[in-house]
């Protein structure tokens, strides 16, 4: 089958290079811009790192270190919540057999997934007004923990496939019930797959705007409202900043949690 | 003398055992006597580890009960059931070191602390892992997880210990010696083992009974000798070591043996059940029991194989029925297109039906 690897046909490599480039052009164009010393956002002038301390200590530092607060503590306890909820959900559909209404369980855990998130943000909010949910950081949480569930649950449930059901097994075999076997046995094998999942939903979380800006109602904004926010007044270098240093950490725990999935892998095939 | 009627350690009560439309186990019923090496021998898919696993509680029973030491247990869960297992891929705690592993058991029933740490010391050094106790499984040889499998099994004190195909991952030398050393271990602890296995050799090497299973069904219990020498039918004597299988007809019914024709020599047997003349059925003769004599049946050598300590030889007689002989190495070597004469050890033809 050698003659059809992909990776023979001519062309093969501009098309990965023109894709490439389409897709991460923008991004480098901001990372670039966001080290200007200029208050032009098309003319590079020279290097600089004002944009960046402008983030913290300029005029808007206090808008964005609140709407920072709001975005990390709201990304910890949805992708808390989330994972809790898609291990449970893991165990669920990977152990529990062929129970009836798997099909349409898997359906309805993917659906944030599947469905256009504006339909989910204006589902949502429709949801949150009819009853009676007063909009605002709580609205976004539970939001938040809502459409998280599936990006925890794929990596959780790939991991528990993986895993021997004979473990628990083992584990019920010497006393455990199953509790305790998950407990002890199959929570400690899962982990990395659970951490991993837990990360995937944090930073989904972190980086959501359009649910969020449905349902955050006034005065409560995380980072991706603030920014979208302080562009509508015309856009400044320390947006660009702002951007770069929420990619950097997006790219870091992204990084994290793949090789936190691996790493588990290798380590625990029996 | 006052006989204690101990009950047997596990009581088999008209087992079954369905998955949909496919039936794994059709009443199946026998007892496993107190501190016995028991062993269920079958090929893949014949029941054995569906019947493990329902006295171990990872199966539920379709109908039947099923007893340890007289208390019934089929409904409880397997964290209720005093057996432990050893299970084929040893399933060992990748999270937790060899003395974790050996003492999970115990931690689970609520033992303290310090009498943890005396039985899992002593279970490790029953299985000679003493320079292994920090390791994790990863780190092991199949060997020693094999080792730490039986030391976490035994560790609780079950009172039957399942083995489902513990050997099946070793390689042959380690297979061999583990043989031993589980004979060894079950003569030593008195506990009461029973071992699921599709491997002939190892069910005759190690076990005080044997239950021969075949398509969800006991074939034949019995002694290593039992099921070897006697087998009840053409199942058994096929699956258990080597044999000449023959198709025959009943030509004549005697006191405790039949006469059956083969090629154009009468052959006497003995029958497995009662028989009535002109019933079709097998003979079946271990190539050991034929020997080769200065009379009895002609036959013409037409293949030999040598195989160290016998040769087995491919033997055509009268009426072009080949005959697998084996004979020890003595020296003397035939040669294709030899003539010979057979004879047949007595008792060593068995009449069976299918």
């Amino acid at each position: 089958m050698r003659g059809f690897d992909p990776r023979n046909y001519t062309g093969f490599l501009t098309v990965t290079l023109v894709c490439l480039f389409i897709l991460y052009a923008p991004l480098i164009v901001v990372a670039v811009y966001s080290f200007n010393d200029s208050v032009s956002i098309t003319r590079f002038t020279g290097v600089s790192l004002r944009w960046y301390a402008d983030v913290f200590t300029g005029l808007e530092a206090a808008k964005f270190r609140a709407a920072a607060a709001n975005s990390f503590s709201i990304a910890i306890m949805a992708a808390m919540a989330a994972t809790a909820i898609a291990t449970a959900a893991a165990v669920g559909m990977v152990r529990g057999g062929n129970f009836r209404g798997k099909p349409a369980s898997f359906a309805l855990i993917s659906m944030p997934i599947m469905v256009p998130e504006i339909v989910t943000a204006v589902a949502t909010l429709i949801f949150f007004s009819t009853i009676g949910f007063a909009l605002g950081y709580l609205s976004i949480l539970v939001a938040h923990i809502v459409f998280c569930i599936p990006f925890a649950y794929l990596p959780i449930a790939a991991r528990l496939q993986g895993i021997e059901a004979s473990f628990e097994e083992a584990a019920q075999d010497l006393y455990a019930n199953r509790w305790r076997a998950f407990r002890y046995v199959l929570a400690p094998i899962m982990a990395p797959g659970i951490f991993s999942g837990f990360l995937l939903a944090f930073i989904i979380s972190l980086d959501d705007f359009i649910i969020t800006n449905f349902v955050k109602g006034a005065g409560v904004e995380t980072l991706p409202t603030a920014i979208f926010g302080a562009v509508k007044q015309g856009i400044k270098p320390n947006i660009m900043a702002l951007s770069t240093l929420l990619l950097l950490f997006s790219i870091l725990i992204v990084t994290l949690s793949y090789l936190i999935g691996r790493s588990g892998n290798e380590k625990y095939q029996n | 003398m006052v006989t204690e009627t101990k009950p047997p350690a596990v009581g088999i009560r008209s087992a079954c055992k369905d998955y949909g439309s496919f039936t794994a186990l059709r009443s199946v019923s026998f007892d496993i006597s107190d501190n016995e090496f028991f062993t269920l021998l079958g090929p893949s898919g014949c029941g054995k580890t569906t019947l493990l696993r329902m006295i171990a509680g990872f199966e539920g029973i379709t109908d039947g009960a099923i007893f340890l030491y007289g208390e019934e247990i089929e409904n409880l869960p397997p964290d209720r059931r005093p057996v432990n297992t050893v299970f084929q891929n040893y399933s060992l705690f990748p999270h937790m070191d060899v003395a974790e592993n050996v003492g999970f058991g115990l931690r689970m029933l609520g033992w303290t602390k310090g009498d943890i740490a005396a039985r899992v010391k002593q279970m490790i050094a029953l299985v000679k892992l003493e320079d292994f106790a920090h390791r994790r499984p990863a780190q092991l040889s199949g060997g020693q997880q094999q080792r730490v499998a039986l030391a976490r099994a035994m560790a609780p004190r079950p009172k039957v210990l399942l083995l489902d195909e513990p050997l099946s991952a070793l390689d042959l030398k380690l297979r061999q010696n583990m043989r031993e050393e589980l004979k060894a271990l079950q003569q030593e602890t008195g506990i009461t083992f029973i071992f699921v296995t599709h491997d002939q050799e190892e069910a005759l090497s190690m076990s005080d009974r044997i239950a021969v299973m075949s398509a969800g069904e006991v074939q034949q219990i019995g002694s290593p000798e039992e099921i070897y020498e006697f087998p009840v039918n053409r199942f058994v004597a096929d699956f258990i070591g080597d044999t000449n299988m023959l198709e025959a007809e009943v030509q004549q019914v005697g006191e405790g043996f039949v006469t059956c024709q083969i090629g154009d020599a009468q052959l006497t047997a003995v029958a497995s059940q009662a028989v009535t003349q002109g019933q079709k059925g097998w003979l079946s003769i271990r190539p050991e029991r034929l020997t080769i004599a200065s009379d009895g049946l002609p036959a013409t050598v037409e293949q030999t194989i040598y195989l160290g300590t016998d040769t087995q030889i491919l033997a055509r007689i009268e009426g072009g029925l080949n005959l697998r002989v084996r004979a020890q190495n003595d020296g003397a070597r035939l040669a294709q297109g030899d003539c010979i004469f057979l004879n047949v050890a007595d008792g060593a033809a068995r009449f069976l039906v299918e």
